[in-house]
């Protein structure tokens, strides 16, 4: 049993609103899935079997809706699949897909993944509906609290990282907050909602959908743009509360990270990915993760933030496209970060696009922290490899 | 497609079937996947990818799905994905993850518990929810639908409705594991009201709480640790359209589909195991698999007898194996379903050595 490489042929993403009232659930896929098959000049009959991916059911009120989607996507007579792992589940929705072209057993597979947060109350659902919990945000402050504790990060890297990802997002036509006059000043004086989290530091709620074909050798061959090449994926889980957990660097994001540098060649991966596209709903995530993957080491994820390297300028740029903290159609938000990813090295992120980009990251997690989806993506099959013969930018 | 690697089950395992289990999802997984894992000859720490199948709306609790982390036991943090359809999909995405050959041994398990809800609100929230959820359409009303249709359409009648259900609950006086067993008298199970015309109360499903588990292996791991492997010759899942208005519901074409590409019909089947969750159902999937006459159908009383849901279908699996393993059948089929009138399907060849 051996495996053939796969490529993302297609892209398409819808654009991302707090309510798009103007089209139905399966008129909001459609419109992403229909966009991937334009990029890659395939038409419905093309597609051998459909992967879907969304967060919680309750959260639009509709159970198992792959069944009542099927017709829209065209799955009709085909295999379709759906997913669901938390937040990472856009990132895990790929990766099954990519699964089916790396073992033959499709040559062409149609994955999507969609939030509508408008149809219903997120919030409501992920704080634990009548159970009453904390919400995303209750949950994940203290281990915020926590990195800067231990880290010695001063206040001002999470308003920086807000300001930046929205600057980004005014260059991305797609993402949600188009924020014109977006500032450290504003970031600071938004109100506080989760302690060190501002209003202006954490993600939106919205509507949206992304959806990729994937395809194997030959497929990306006759493709008619450049396709992106998967060149390692990975997953891990781990429970959400036990003793001796730790939840800011999570064990299991650690293990995710060095099994996918791993997989793709990468020994350093500050070096070696010249675009990364990570999960960062609230600002603060965007240092702890650069440390909680081994991107930066232990109290120098920060000053990456800090020293502008994070930019769509600097030698390590996070989220060109705004990321969830410019939109955040939940389900769809982790396929966002692999598509992004898949675009730059492509080189068909618009005015978003990071020069020159060969190697990406993307980048999803979910539940308590305990759930990572990841993927490279590279120009070349051997793009990876090129990047080490070159040697340190 | 490629051809079919080769893959066996390992080891298997399911919960007794409960009308309301006082334990909790991850309580009631926990000795399953143990059990599971203990037959197969393996330790935990050998499971190189994990697949789960549930369903946050039975448990009524977003998130449901992370708890039963617990029972698989994610320290050191696993590689592991979870669909929010039957586990007979998460052994599917498991048998995929096998064939990287980048690690030799899977597992695979489904669970649910209906009884906290009340499945005729519940199931509406399946149907499309701008034309059919404010409509009331719940599983029953739509089995009746399609049991008029077979009717009308001469393909059955009540008696041998009743006759199949009859019969599953026969089958399922040996089954450990079932809930609704006994002998019937057709004549007497026919004098009863109807519950949804043409639907008896004994065409129905009973309302479950369970679970199952599968392991599956390369061919080399299972040879080595396995001294009567069962292996998956074939596996399949189409989908087809929603809108019941808009299918035939006397035929499945997605079943019919899966059928071809898993392989039923290149060789003998001794047993099928189907996820006929009505007992008219069964007809319909015994046709579009073409099965002889002589097949055995359902020797644990199948889903009328046991009705887990996200587990009832991969326990299909597990009791199609059992036949294989335990009773020295060599070519079963087993089937799952998913979605109302048979929306889903999928269709699994198993053999012995």
């Amino acid at each position: 049993m051996a495996t053939q490489p796969c490529a993302v042929v297609g892209i398409g993403q819808t654009k991302h609103k707090k309510r798009r009232d103007d089209v139905s659930l399966p008129g909001l896929v459609r419109e992403a899935a229909q966009r991937a098959l334009d990029d890659a000049e395939l038409t419905w009959t093309d597609i051998d079997a459909v992967v879907l991916g969304k967060a919680p059911d309750p959260f639009e009120g509709v159970m198992m809706p792959e069944l009542s989607m099927a017709d829209a996507l065209g799955a009709h007579g085909k295999p379709m699949m759906r997913v669901h792992t938390a937040g990472s589940v856009g990132g895990s929705t790929s990766i099954v897909a990519t699964h089916l072209v790396e073992t033959g057993r499709h040559d062409r597979v149609l994955t999507v993944a969609y939030e509508k947060q408008a149809e219903g109350n997120a919030q409501w659902g992920l704080a634990g509906g009548r159970s009453g919990g904390m919400g995303a945000g209750g949950i994940f402050a203290p281990w915020m609290r926590s990195y800067i504790a231990k880290s010695g990060a001063p206040e001002h890297i999470g308003w920086k990282v807000a300001v930046k990802d929205r600057q980004n997002a005014r260059k991305n036509p797609y993402a949600h907050l188009q924020l014109e006059d977006i500032s450290i000043e504003k970031v600071k004086e938004s109100p506080m909602l989760w302690e060190p989290v501002h209003f202006l530091e954490s993600c939106p709620s919205s509507d949206g959908a992304c959806a990729m074909v994937l395809t194997n050798a030959d497929g990306a061959k006759q493709a008619p743009r450049k396709p992106a090449w998967v060149l390692a994926t990975a997953m891990r889980s781990e429970l959400g509360t036990f003793p001796g957990r730790d939840p800011v660097r999570p064990q299991a994001g650690v293990e995710c990270a060095h099994m996918l540098y791993d997989a793709a060649g990468i020994t350093s991966p500050r070096d070696q990915i010249d675009v990364a596209e990570i999960y960062v709903p609230f600002s603060w995530y965007e240092p702890m993760w650069l440390e909680g993957h081994d991107i930066a080491g232990p109290g120098e994820g920060w000053k990456m933030t800090d020293s502008g390297a994070t930019e769509i300028t600097g030698d390590f740029p996070v989220n060109a496209s705004g990321g969830v903290l410019s939109s955040n159609p939940i389900g769809a938000s982790g396929m966002l970060r692999f598509a992004e990813a898949a675009l730059q090295v492509r080189g068909e992120a618009g005015e978003h696009q990071v020069d020159g980009a060969q190697v990406g990251l993307g980048h999803a997690y979910g539940g308590a922290a305990q759930y990572f989806a990841m993927w490279i993506v590279g120009a070349d099959l051997d793009s990876v490899a090129k990047k080490k013969s070159q040697g340190r930018r | 497609m490629s051809s079919v690697p080769e893959i066996a089950i390992i080891g298997y395992a399911q919960s007794p079937s409960w009308r309301a289990a006082e334990l909790t999802e991850p309580q009631f997984l926990f000795p399953v996947i143990s059990e599971a894992i203990e037959r197969a000859g393996i330790e935990r720490r050998d499971i190189g990818f994990t697949c789960a199948g549930s369903c946050d709306y039975l448990s009524g609790q977003t998130f449901a799905f992370v708890m039963n982390l617990e029972a698989v036991g994610a320290w050191p943090p696993i590689s592991e994905s979870h669909v929010e359809m039957d586990g007979a999909w998460a052994l599917y995405e498991a048998w995929v993850r096998l064939q990287h050959g980048d690690i030799d041994i899977a597992l695979a398990f489904g669970s649910g518990k209906s009884s906290p809800g009340r499945p005729a609100e519940i199931y509406p929230l399946q149907m499309d929810p701008y034309t059919l959820t404010p409509l009331g359409a719940d599983p029953v009303s739509i089995a009746a639908l399609q049991a008029r249709a077979m009717i009308d359409a001469g393909k059955i009648t009540e008696r041998e409705m009743a006759e199949i259900a009859a019969r599953s609950r026969a089958n399922a006086t040996d089954n450990p594991y079932a809930q609704v067993t006994g002998d019937f008298d057709v004549d007497k199970l026919l004098a009863e009201d109807y519950y949804t015309a043409p639907l008896r109360v004994h065409d129905l499903p009973p309302i479950s709480d369970g679970g199952c588990a599968l392991v599956i292996a390369s061919a080399t791991k299972a040879k080595e640790v396995c001294e009567h492997p069962v292996w998956i010759r074939g596996i399949d899942h189409r989908i087809e359209v929603h809108q019941p208005g808009m299918r035939d519901l006397t035929e499945s074409q997605s079943t019919r589909i899966a059928g071809e590409h898993a392989g039923v019909g290149d060789a003998k089947v001794d047993v099928a195991e189907l996820c006929a969750s009505f007992s008219h159902q069964e007809k319909i999937l015994a046709t579009e698999l073409g099965l002889a006459d002589d097949v055995e159908i359902n020797p644990s009383g199948g889903a009328l007898a046991a009705n887990p849901m996200m587990a009832v279908g991969l326990a299909r699996i597990a009791e199609a194996a059992r036949a294989i393993a335990e009773r020295g059948k060599h070519r079963a089929v087993a089937h799952a379903t998913s979605g109302q009138a048979l929306q889903q399907n999928l269709v699994c060849v198993l053999e012995g050595d």
